[in-house]
Formats: structure tokens, C-alpha cells, sequence
């Protein structure tokens, strides 16, 4: 038999994560306002990583996931995009915003997390029973990410480790195929994370996430050419949940605003079709 | 009676509309059957439902919700309610609260939180809402034979059969009613806490408030604002804990200490030390100094109690002696002459449905159970939020509730080891799950500390998990 959930979480009946406003946007499916939404399709919600905001999977995702019939919202998490931010801002406080907006939807949803994202939402899975949980291009931490990231992007990444804002470069979000211009706006609107400097140390000796509660099934997407996440991160996060990542070649660290965007959306949204949950 | 296709009854199959109609018990046999869709059944449904059990749920009022539920007749609660434990510990764990609600909400919020948790997880289509239990019986295979009937008259009875029964029929709807000497002379009006709903009924009236649980400290706060008088009476001497300490929700603050594992005597040293400073001492407002120590009857969680003792707008006066045509005598010979009497004397678990037997009740009528939740005499019957805890209880409702799944699971895909399992643990029961002595009531047998009870429901997940 599976084991239970923790059941003691000290910290969170202790000294509960200081509550802030959130960002939430969201496309329907035409007709739902008069509740013509399939009833068997759950809401998605999207949560973007690391110096994104909702806008990002606004840009392309969500109007798409609308377009095939189900409800999508997609969130800023603290200190990102236009949610509010607080002191002492940590991964568990990510997780709390994920799980807060999750239990705020009409009924059980899909959580989809990308970069850190994913590791919010692999944290979240552990408190919220969700539908199914999908981690795209997971950044869940630990020592190779962190020397990925330096090599790709020194000057970025040593500010972070001494508390100050850590930089993200054009070329290791976006795969050569989005066009130079597009690249460029993108790249203005990816914002440093406001008043979170103990998170990048926390990404470093990450925790091992805990098993999801109702048994979600947990998809793995990534891109064996992401300048992020290294290909055997990727396989390593699917391997934790008893997979292996579906691969995207070509395609860069935000699959979500690449030229090709349409091919990982579309992936995601055929196996949620299938009848496994 | 008519009913769509859909809704065709639990026990709709496709070639008989209504089996039920029948007179032999129609089969859910692989189903489980929950009586109540309040906090307690809503959440055995929802964990039953995703452990892959098929779940039948009887709902005798018309909406979710039970006691939370202020349309329901048997609901307890006042206009005022408010939660005593923060939210952390009265939520859900895998459902939090909003984070735009207060520390404390308010009972609409409560039962604004329940509907969405079920309609969030789908529950709807496992609930039978206008529906009562009226009789369960044990079967030859282990089962139970559910009788249910309209609960409001309608319809005819009928008789199905399940492979379990989980009851979460509540246990603060039965008034329990003190009788003193000379009541039924007492002129004034007479209530129970149960017919308190609104503050306006106070108002203008001397009020004498019997009972110093957390209702009484409510109503005898706000009679203090509404009536002309207010006398509180209490048996004896308690810890009044501010809903506050440190500027933080006190509960918060406690498990805080909780969490360092710290022995109980510490723990109550570190309590009184609290109390002693912030809200200081009780006997100068004439209330007697309490018979025992914290943690040693249900705590009460009431800022305001003290406050108002303090403006003089509250009399605390001791044990209800007698009552005259006219007026009340206390213990200590005082005499008052209230219009009106509110007994905040508490409420009497009431289990209807089940022959004694099952529930293993003693002497006194108290269910000696397995950890609160497991009859003794049959494995496949469990009793859901049977609970006092020192805290929040929907969080000791889901994790029961996961118990109980995990239980019936382990019973359908490893029957030798569920015997074994069972042969082991079946005796314990009428277990405490406090470290404190608890002071004699008649609810204070299932009075539970939040962290004992959970270490022990942990202990039993991972020894069945393991079997």
C-alpha cells in the first residue's frame, strides 16, 4: 500500500505564509458562461517560474487550451508579474500561493508548473489533491541546475548568491527559432523576482518533493536543447514520478513562448484527454 | 415522487429503474455507506471517493453542511458564531481557507467553505440530500442493511445493502438539558442554547447564562452588550484563553510549543505563565481560581469574557442551587430574579439508528470505540467526527476519514492481513489521547488533544500501510 501524506506540518499551523493579492487571468471556453463547459474537462492552471508572470502563458497557452474546450487561468506567483509581493518570501510561500489559487476554482484542477513554477507546483501536489499535475521544464534545484546556470549566464547568476536579484539572458530562455525582435520584447517583460533573495539559496539544497496526495498522475516536458534545465535533470524530475519526460527538441527554455509553442501544449492536452484520471 | 433518468436513485441500474421498490434489500454491496453530509461525512466522502470506493451519502436536510449549516433546525448555531480555532487548524489540510478571511470566520464562511468543498471535488452526485437513515443493521457477510425514508415523511421506506457504514451523523443537535429543583415553577422563559440565535432576544431582559463552555462565554459576551443584566453562572473556576497572545492567533502560539515537543507539565507551566501575564487574575473580577490546569477540560477561547467582567457588565455567579417562582439561588445563597435563562449546558452524542451493541456503549451510553472511529464488534463499521479536540476538528476529520479508507482498503485487498490486523487492535478502545487528566463531564470522554490524537492516527496509518 502507498504511504499517507505528512500529516504534521508544524511550520504551516505555526506560523501560516503571510497572505498576498494575486494576479489570476484566465480564458473560457465560448458558451461557458452559460455552462456549456464539458463537465469532464478540469480547469488548468498554469503557474510560471522564475521572473515570469501570468502574462506569459496568456501570451499564447491559454487561449489555446479555451479554443480545445477547457477552462484556463494562469497566475502570478509572489513578487511576480502584477500579484503583490511580501517579506521572507520562500518556496513554501510559492507552493501556498499555488495551492490557495487551486482551492479557489470551480472544482478540481490541473496544476501546470514551469521553471521554478514546477517546483511550486510539485510542492503544491503534496498538499492539494489535483486532477493531474504537469511540470514543464522543471527547474527543481540542486547542484547541477545551479552550475548550468552559471556556465550559461555567469553575471546573472552570481549577484543571486550573494542575495541580489538573479538575471535570466535571452538566449538561455528562448530556442533560435523565435525571431530576434520577439525575443527582445519577451526578454523585457522577464522582471527580477522582487524581495525573494533567500530562494535561490533555497534552490540550491532543495528538499526532495514529497509523493502527490490523491495519486495525481504527473507529466514531465521538457527540451533536451534547454539552456535551464539539463536534459538529465529532466529525466531525473520524470523518474521521481515513475516517468519519463516527453521531449521537445529544438525548442528552448520557455516552451511556452517559442516559435513552436503549439507542439507542447498540444501534448499536454492530448494526454489529459485520455480517459487515465 | 419523480426522479430523471440520471438521479434515478443510488441503486439505479440501467435495466431496473427502481430496484429499491423491491421488498428484499437492494445490493450496493461494494459500496460504502456515509450517514451525514456535514464537515465530517463531506470529507469521509470526498477521501472514500479517492481511495476508489463507491460512496452512497444520506443527507436528512436539504443542503451540506450539518451543524455549520444555519437553515438546518438542528444547527446550533447563533448570528454571532465565530470560529475559536485560527484557520490553519480548522481547515481542511489538502483545502485551505482563503487568505482574504480572517484569523477567526464567521460561521457563514464556514459553511460558505463546506459547499465549496463539495461541489470543488464533484460530491454531488454521492449525496442524497432530503434523505434519513432510520435503522442499520449488520448483515451475515459483514455488511449492513441501511433503511432509509424521507425525512420529511415523503416517500416509502427502503432497505439497501452495504459493504460499509461510516456515521457522521454529529453529535451537537441533542440538547442536553440540566433539571434543577423547582424549574418547572420558574416563571421566566427557560431556553437552551440550541434556541439562541440572535442577540435581539436579549435585549432589554436580566439574563442569567448557565454553563461557562465556549457557547455560554459567547452569550453571556453579548448580553453583556444587549440585556439590562447578565449574570454567568459556572461550576467551577476556568482558563478564559484569549483568541490573541504576542499579537498572534493563541492556538498558533501553542502549537508553536507543541512543536518542540516540550512535556506536558512545561507546557502548562509556559500556559499559566501567559495567562498570568496577559490576562491576569481571574479571582479579582470574583471568579473562582480554577480546580485544575490547562489543558484539562476543553479550552475556551474568549477575549471579550474578561473584558466585560472588567466594565461590570457581566456578574459571575457560581452553580444554579434552586429555582423559585420567581427568582434563581445559587450555591453560595445569592439570589437573582432573571426573565430569562439560557442553559449553555452543551449537547449528547444520539446515535438513533444503531442497535447499542454496535458502537460498544457503556453504562453511562458513551461508544467505547477503537481510536474514536472503529466499532470493536464490526470492522466495517466506523463512527467519523466523534471529537473535543483542544483545536480545529475538520482537520481531524480528514485525517480519520483517511484512516477509515485506508482501513476498508487494506480489508479489500489484503483480507488475512486486515484479520490479523484487526485481531491485534480491536480491544483498544476507550484510549484517551491526552497526556492531561481531564476533569469529569459528560462530553469530556472524547475530549482529545489535537497532536496526540493525530500521532495516533499517524502510528495506525503506517502499521496499516505496512501490513
Amino acid at each position: 500500500m502507498t504511504t499517507h501524506p505528512e500529516i504534521f506540518r508544524w511550520r504551516d499551523w505555526a506560523d501560516p505564509v503571510r497572505p498576498v493579492q494575486r494576479e489570476v487571468l484566465t480564458s473560457q471556453p465560448a458558451g461557458d458562461e452559460l455552462g456549456h463547459a464539458d463537465r469532464h474537462k478540469p480547469p488548468l492552471l498554469f503557474v510560471p517560474g522564475y521572473g515570469h508572470g501570468a502574462w506569459a502563458f496568456a501570451e499564447n497557452w491559454l487561449e489555446h487550451c479555451a479554443t480545445r474546450g477547457y477552462s484556463a487561468y494562469a497566475m502570478s506567483l509572489r513578487g511576480h508579474g502584477d500579484s503583490g509581493s511580501a517579506p521572507h518570501t520562500t518556496l513554501r510561500a510559492y507552493a501556498h500561493d499555488v495551492v490557495q489559487v487551486a482551492a479557489r476554482l470551480p472544482r478540481q484542477a490541473v496544476l501546470i508548473g514551469h521553471g521554478v513554477g514546477a517546483l511550486a507546483v510539485g510542492r503544491a501536489l503534496a498538499r492539494y489533491p489535483a486532477r493531474a499535475g504537469v511540470l514543464v521544464a522543471p527547474v527543481f534545484g540542486g547542484f547541477g541546475t545551479a552550475m548550468a546556470a552559471l556556465l550559461a549566464n555567469p553575471a546573472g547568476t552570481i549577484p543571486a548568491v550573494f542575495g541580489g536579484r538573479l538575471g535570466l539572458r535571452r538566449g538561455q530562455l528562448f530556442g533560435r527559432g523565435l525571431p530576434a525582435n520577439q525575443a527582445r520584447e519577451y526578454d523585457k517583460r522577464v522582471g527580477p523576482n522582487r524581495r525573494a533573495p533567500l530562494v535561490p539559496w533555497q534552490l540550491l539544497v532543495t528538499r526532495r518533493t514529497e509523493r502527490p496526495v490523491g495519486d495525481a498522475p504527473v507529466l514531465v516536458v521538457g527540451s533536451p536543447d534547454d539552456k535551464v534545465v539539463p536534459r538529465r535533470s529532466l529525466q531525473k524530475v520524470a523518474r521521481r514520478y515513475g516517468g519519463a519526460p516527453l521531449l521537445f527538441p529544438g525548442m528552448g527554455h520557455d516552451m511556452m513562448l517559442d516559435s513552436r509553442w503549439r507542439e507542447p501544449v498540444d501534448a499536454i492536452l492530448d494526454w489529459l484527454d485520455k480517459p487515465h484520471h | 415522487m419523480s426522479y430523471d433518468s440520471r438521479r434515478a436513485g443510488p441503486a439505479g441500474s440501467d435495466g431496473d429503474a427502481y430496484p429499491w421498490r423491491a421488498a428484499a434489500p437492494t445490493e450496493r454491496a461494494h459500496n460504502v455507506c456515509v450517514i451525514g453530509a456535514g464537515a465530517a461525512g463531506l470529507t469521509a466522502v470526498k477521501n472514500l471517493r479517492e481511495y476508489g470506493f463507491g460512496v452512497d451519502c444520506y443527507e436528512r436536510e436539504t443542503g451540506v453542511g450539518g451543524a455549520w449549516n444555519w437553515r438546518h433546525d438542528r444547527s446550533p448555531v447563533y448570528a454571532s458564531t465565530h470560529l475559536i480555532s485560527s484557520k490553519p487548524f480548522t481547515q481542511f489540510p489538502d483545502f485551505p481557507m482563503p487568505d482574504s478571511w480572517p484569523d477567526y470566520p464567521h460561521h457563514t464562511q464556514v459553511l460558505a467553505y463546506l459547499e465549496r468543498y463539495f461541489d470543488h471535488f464533484g460530491l454531488r452526485d454521492h449525496i442524497w440530500f432530503g434523505t434519513e437513515v432510520t435503522q442499520v443493521s449488520p448483515t451475515q457477510d459483514g455488511g449492513f442493511d441501511v433503511t432509509i425514508s424521507g425525512a420529511r415523511g415523503g416517500g416509502s421506506d427502503r432497505t439497501q445493502r452495504y459493504a460499509a457504514v461510516v456515521v457522521a451523523n454529529g453529535h451537537n443537535w441533542s440538547p442536553k438539558l440540566p433539571s434543577y429543583e423547582g424549574m418547572t415553577d420558574f416563571q421566566g422563559e427557560i431556553i437552551h442554547s440550541s434556541q439562541y440565535k440572535d442577540a435581539a432576544q436579549l435585549r432589554g431582559k436580566r439574563v442569567l447564562v448557565v454553563g461557562a463552555g465556549n457557547t455560554g462565554c459567547d452569550i453571556a459576551v453579548e448580553a453583556a452588550q444587549q440585556a439590562t443584566r447578565c449574570w454567568h453562572s459556572s461550576r467551577r473556576g476556568y482558563w478564559y484563553a484569549p483568541k490573541y497572545v504576542y499579537g498572534r492567533p493563541a492556538d498558533q502560539i501553542n502549537d508553536l510549543v507543541y512543536a518542540l515537543r516540550l512535556p506536558l507539565r512545561l507546557r502548562q507551566f509556559l500556559f499559566h505563565r501567559t495567562l498570568k501575564r496577559t490576562v491576569g487574575d481571574l479571582t479579582r473580577f470574583g471568579l473562582p481560581e480554577p480546580d485544575h490546569k490547562v489543558y484539562e477540560t476543553h479550552p475556551i477561547a474568549n477575549s471579550q469574557l474578561v473584558y466585560y467582567l472588567g466594565h461590570g457588565s457581566i456578574t459571575p455567579v457560581p452553580d444554579v442551587a434552586r429555582f423559585t417562582r420567581d427568582s434563581v439561588e445559587f450555591t453560595d445563597g445569592r439570589v437573582v430574579q432573571p426573565e430569562l435563562v439560557i442553559l449553555s449546558t452543551g449537547y449528547l452524542p444520539r446515535f438513533e439508528f444503531l442497535a447499542p451493541e454496535l458502537l460498544n456503549v457503556d453504562a453511562e451510553g458513551r461508544p467505547r470505540l477503537n481510536l474514536h472511529t472503529f466499532s470493536p464488534t464490526h470492522p466495517s463499521l466506523a463512527v467519523a467526527g466523534l471529537l473535543q479536540p483542544d483545536g480545529g476538528v475538520f482537520s481531524l476529520m480528514h485525517w480519520q476519514a483517511v484512516m477509515i479508507a485506508t482501513w476498508l482498503q487494506l480489508r479489500d485487498q489484503a483480507p488475512d492481513k486486515a484479520d490479523r490486523y484487526w485481531r491485534r487492535h480491536r480491544g483498544e478502545t476507550g484510549l484517551r489521547f491526552n497526556k492531561a487528566k481531564v476533569k469529569q463531564s459528560t462530553r469530556h470522554w472524547f475530549e482529545v488533544s489535537h497532536v496526540e490524537y493525530l500521532r495516533a492516527v499517524d502510528k495506525t496509518l503506517r502499521e496499516m500501510e505496512a501490513a
